[in-house]
């Protein structure tokens, strides 16, 4: 059952009944989704959360919405790897990887959007909506097929083909707009003032950001309940960023794992950076970027919760990174390399964020560190394919082969 | 009649400039702040617009022109 209780302004505090809502009418602040954890310290166990599905809805009493109802086309209970290899090649004894490529639509927005969803169908919608350029469309559009909803996606005009597939093989509307980025993003608000569609990351928005909570309930979970000593989060909306934080607070609130005080980094592509630019100036006052980056799906130029991450990454002793589009592509090759994990763009940015921090000895050798994967690479391969080594092209003769061969390698391999 | 949530973000040249004064006086729009953050050399201001849709359209585009950015209140909506 849900113990969700009412949602709160963040700026001014005020309480409203959990409707779908995503503003408060006095200050317009941003939404938050409250519970009551007095009832929820009384049921909640480490055993009723073990008797659950193998799914992300066996944190259902931590989220909005029943797990009876739930939306859900088998997201969540991803792999958390210890990352043996890719730790000793930065200097990090005790590293593991959250591998969220392996959710359904092969990114970690199938956890947000599998609570948008529930809760639209709960609020009697029969669309769902949303403006993406590639990962939350997709986890909209298999979402509402599943739901049997209808769904409205609208991406820019000049998106390449391959990035449309994954969204239309599901049957939504889809929206080509012709604008730019700023004109696309008015438009969706006023169409989520007009039109009585779900947009996930609008109306929605307090319920949709509480799937991200997941990511942190089960990597304590996966750690034999304990939580991590540090933390490196790709940062978009700084969304993810925030709910993992609020996900390790609850479980120490209500008594499932110790707290550990773990540290909260975060990392952006330096073409995109606004978060990461503030922490640099040591401010909380975020200045939107225009986007110009491979690293698209964290391309948001004005963060909605930057401020928010900001005040955790200051007061959790964390750190902000921005790395260079050429180390995102070193990263994603180094964390395929070295782990056999193909990640999209933000993986190439955390994997990139974590060699610069462990460099500057910004993380120590010695702690517990998480890195979120949070997309599968299939979906960026544009990205890395001109940085891989071409294969060889040989002749269906063994003198071919050895001879491609040893001009690549200066020697042939030991033979039987 | 619409109504419109947004946050205009103004640049340091434009901080002593009077535009939504100027939005309520030349266009047939209602102005009404809810919260806002202004130094000496930035600022942000939460409002919102009250009027016809065609003349926040409109407004809105003119204010865009100042050199004032315009987002909606909940951040940039596109995700990747």
């Amino acid at each position: 059952m849900s113990f969700a209780r009412n949602l709160r302004c963040r700026e001014c505090g005020r309480v409203y009944p959990t409707d779908p809502m995503h503003v408060c009418e006095f200050c317009f602040g941003p939404l938050e989704m409250f519970y009551d954890y007095d009832a929820l310290r009384r049921t909640l166990t480490r055993e009723r959360i073990e008797r659950g599905p193998p799914t992300m809805w066996r944190y259902a009493d931590l989220l909005p919405a029943d797990a009876d109802s739930a939306v859900d086309i088998g997201t969540g209970m991803t792999p958390l790897l210890r990352a043996s290899r890719l730790g000793r090649e930065l200097g990090l004894e005790r590293l593991y990887v959250k591998n969220d490529c392996q959710n359904p639509t092969w990114s970690f927005k199938d956890r947000v959007v599998s609570v948008a969803v529930t809760k639209a169908r709960e609020f009697e919608y029969d669309t769902l909506a949303c403006a993406s350029t590639g990962n939350l469309a997709n986890s909209v559009a298999a979402h509402a097929a599943r739901a049997g909803m209808k769904a409205m996606v609208f991406i820019p005009a000049d998106l390449e083909v391959g990035k449309i597939v994954g969204s239309a093989v599901y049957g939504p509307t889809l929206v080509a707009v012709d604008g730019s980025y700023d004109e696309v993003n008015r438009l969706c608000s006023e169409l989520s003032d007009k039109y009585p569609w779900a947009f996930v990351n609008i109306n929605m928005r307090p319920y949709y950001a509480e799937g991200s909570k997941t990511l942190a309930f089960e990597v304590c979970e996966q750690l034999g309940w304990q939580a991590p000593d540090h933390c490196l989060v790709p940062l978009a909306s700084g969304s993810l960023y925030t709910k993992i934080y609020k996900g390790l607070k609850e479980l120490a609130w209500l008594g499932l794992v110790e707290w550990r005080a773990t540290r909260m980094s975060g990392a952006q592509a330096l073409g995109c950076s606004p978060i990461v630019e503030a922490w640099e100036r040591q401010s909380f006052d975020i200045k939107p970027q225009k986007p110009s980056t491979i690293a698209k799906s964290l391309a948001i130029g004005n963060p909605a919760d930057g401020y928010y991450a900001l005040k955790i990454m200051s007061q959790s002793g964390g750190h902000g990174v921005a790395v260079t589009d050429d180390e995102v592509v070193e990263g994603i090759k180094l964390l395929a390399q070295t782990e056999g994990i193909f990640a999209e763009t933000a993986g190439g940015v955390v994997v990139a964020g974590l060699k610069r921090l462990a460099r500057q000895g910004k993380i120590g050798p010695e702690e517990l560190v998480v890195a979120f994967i949070t997309g599968a690479g299939l979906k960026t391969q544009e990205a890395v394919a001109p940085a891989l080594e071409p294969s060889l092209s040989v002749q269906p003769t063994m003198a071919s082969f050895e001879d491609a061969l040893s001009e690549r390698t200066g020697a042939l391999p030991a033979t039987k | 009649m619409a109504k419109q949530r947004m946050k205009f973000t103004f640049p340091t040249e434009l901080i002593k400039e009077p535009v939504i004064w100027r939005l309520g006086r030349d266009f047939e729009l209602v102005t009404n702040i809810r919260r806002a953050d202004v130094t000496d050399d930035r600022g942000w201001v939460v409002l919102e617009l009250d009027g016809e849709m065609d003349e926040i359209e409109r407004g809105v585009r003119w204010v865009v022109d100042q050199g004032v950015r315009v987002d909606p209140v909940a951040g940039d909506i596109v995700e990747g």
